[in-house]
């Protein structure tokens, strides 16, 4: 069974001192998949890379890295990964070509120069290959600093933040190049702040808080459990309440008022409600409507939320204690 | 054992390219002992009691050995360097030797020192210095020069690693320069206190210099020095033996666990 994950942990944790960064991780990636590990800073993102990457030791748990105990085979795990992220980097005073000469001949891959050359072109990075990497751009270091995790194939590549703080333009190029590693059977975890990069990149989302996995699911999973946004704006005041009777109807939720906007706003799980249909329902009812827009949430209200709720509940549990200490 | 010789290898290669690169540090490198030979050799040696051409035959081994001492900070510098730009991380998750990072890194070192003495001893023949004793003894004297070198290597490569920042090391480095003049590089130490002559006498640097002086045939072994001075080549070699022994496989240790 294990060997259809690319990456198996289970309950790994981490503490620095009185930080107790990880909490007891279980993550399975399988084969060939994207995997996004999402979490607002802090929650142990970093340390969940380092921990599988064999730059950190677990205090307990165990990991299987395609197919390799990360602690105690930590040299064929690092045979088989490719590390990129907010620390694993190149070497400011080399130029492009003569990092990614030396990355290729550190990994014993054969004609080191030609791959180097292979790398800088697919990278666009030919041009300034000849430059040191301290003189390149944010986007042009992040790409030869993928480039370099890719020297010989990886089976796994882990991600670490792998567009923070990169333009627009900058952040498709890596993009692109991961879909790319993924159609060849590299398996990529990544860790990112942008729900709209796991929403474009992961087949599966781990949302981490608090050193734990919080939730896991497909995008799409995860915005089902949200439901779509339906906001109707009415002409006058008046009409509101019944405009709300409409969407309590139609969405079984209790709809909420903008009172300065006239708009009544729901949301709705019901995957079979169109914007048609809720146009029809209301003006059947008699309500002037002004605007109607039914829209599938972003995976920011899935983060939030999620995080809302396991925030609401580490509170109430924290009482309860008080209350019990007490 | 050839994996290591291999990424060494590669290691090396990295450090060698990156002062081509940047030749500018070098240079200065370089240039600080010839400055401080002409510096000490004319300006303080003039008030002295020992007349200026013995002080600058004096002088020469002795800047020799403090050069290679206070070299540490070059190791010291870059690995705290690489680690807290995170180009050590990226070392650490590929599948190569432990031992093949400050190996390269202690390489480099050995080879630069090398270049960097054939100037130096070029200027210092042109003060006054000379080789006095045999060639093979002078051949000696280089060799142990370089041991010394790989020794103190050893020692910055652990410090960079402890320190992790590029600024702690350069404060510690700073601190380094002090190493020489608490030893016989620039002075005599029978001229010292007790308590301090034995301090200073005990200071690897003087067992070195006290042996490339004997070596190079340009000043007597002290009498009534403490033993590593009064038997300089076994001294020294004592010496380096006992820093390699206990900093090289802490370097490897630091850099292989990092903060695992």
């Amino acid at each position: 069974m294990t060997s259809t994950y690319a990456v198996l942990s289970e309950g790994l944790e981490r503490r620095f001192g009185e930080v107790h960064a990880l909490r007891g991780l279980d993550l399975a990636v399988a084969e060939g998949t994207i995997c996004g590990v999402l979490g607002p800073n802090g929650a142990g993102k970093t340390t969940a890379v380092r921990l599988l990457t064999t730059l950190l030791r677990p205090d307990a748990g165990s990991a299987r890295i395609a197919g390799h105990d990360l602690v105690r085979e930590a040299a064929a795990v690092r045979r088989r990964i490719g590390v990129t992220g907010q620390y694993a980097s190149v070497d400011g005073d080399l130029t492009g070509r003569q990092n990614l000469r030396l990355f290729a001949r550190l990994h014993r891959v054969r004609g080191p120069a030609g791959r180097a050359d292979e790398l800088l072109d697919r990278f666009g990075l030919a041009e300034a290959a000849d430059r040191a990497v301290s003189t390149y751009s944010g986007g042009m270091r992040r790409r030869l600093d993928l480039a370099a995790s890719l020297v010989r194939r990886p089976d796994v590549l882990f991600l670490d933040e792998p567009t923070t703080g990169l333009d627009p333009a900058s952040r498709n190029q890596i993009w692109d190049a991961v879909r790319e590693l993924t159609a060849d059977g590299t398996t990529v975890l990544l860790t990112t702040q942008y729900l709209e990069e796991a929403d474009r990149l992961a087949d599966d989302i781990a949302l981490v808080d608090r050193g734990r996995v919080a939730h896991t699911g497909s995008p799409a999973q995860f915005k089902a459990l949200i439901g779509a946004h339906v906001e109707v704006v009415v002409t006058e005041a008046d009409v509101m309440v019944k405009a709300a009777a409409v969407l309590d109807q139609l969405t079984g939720t209790e709809p909420s008022f903008d009172h300065d906007r006239r708009a009544v706003t729901a949301v709705t799980r019901d995957s079979t409600l169109t914007l048609p249909r809720l146009v029809r329902e209301l003006d059947a009812a008699g309500v002037p409507l002004l605007d109607a827009s039914l829209k599938p949430p972003t995976l920011d209200d899935v983060f939030l939320r999620l995080t809302q709720e396991a925030q609401e509940a580490q509170e109430v549990q924290g009482a309860q204690e008080e209350e019990r200490a007490a | 054992m050839s994996t290591l010789a291999y990424d060494g290898g590669a290691m090396l290669g990295r450090q060698l390219r990156r002062i081509r690169n940047n030749p500018g540090l070098l240079i200065l490198t370089q240039t600080m002992p010839i400055t401080m030979l002409l510096f000490f050799g004319y300006v303080l040696g003039s008030a002295l009691a020992m007349p200026g051409a013995q002080y600058r035959s004096f002088l020469v081994p002795g800047l020799l050995v403090a050069t290679a001492a206070n070299g540490l900070m070059t190791g010291m510098f870059q690995a705290a360097q690489d680690t807290h730009r995170g180009v050590m991380d990226r070392f650490r998750t590929l599948p190569m030797s432990r031992a093949a990072v400050p190996l390269g890194q202690a390489a480099a070192d050995l080879i630069v020192t090398a270049a960097g003495t054939v100037p130096f001893l070029l200027v210092g023949l042109a003060v006054g210095w000379r080789v006095e004793g045999s060639a093979l003894e002078a051949v000696g004297a280089i060799g142990l020069l370089l041991l010394f070198r790989f020794a103190m290597a050893w020692v910055g490569i652990f410090l960079g690693l402890l320190t992790r920042n590029e600024e702690a090391a350069g404060q510690l480095g700073g601190a380094t320069f002090i190493l020489p003049l608490l030893s016989n590089a620039y002075i005599p130490t029978d001229g010292l206190p007790g308590w301090l002559r034995t301090l200073a006498e005990w200071n690897p640097i003087s067992a070195v210099t006290t042996a490339l002086r004997d070596l190079f045939g340009n000043a007597p072994v002290p009498d009534g020095a403490a033993w590593p001075v009064a038997h300089p080549v076994a001294g020294s070699l004592a010496w380096c033996a006992v820093l390699i022994a206990v900093f090289a496989p802490l370097a490897v240790r630091r850099y292989a666990h990092g903060e695992r």
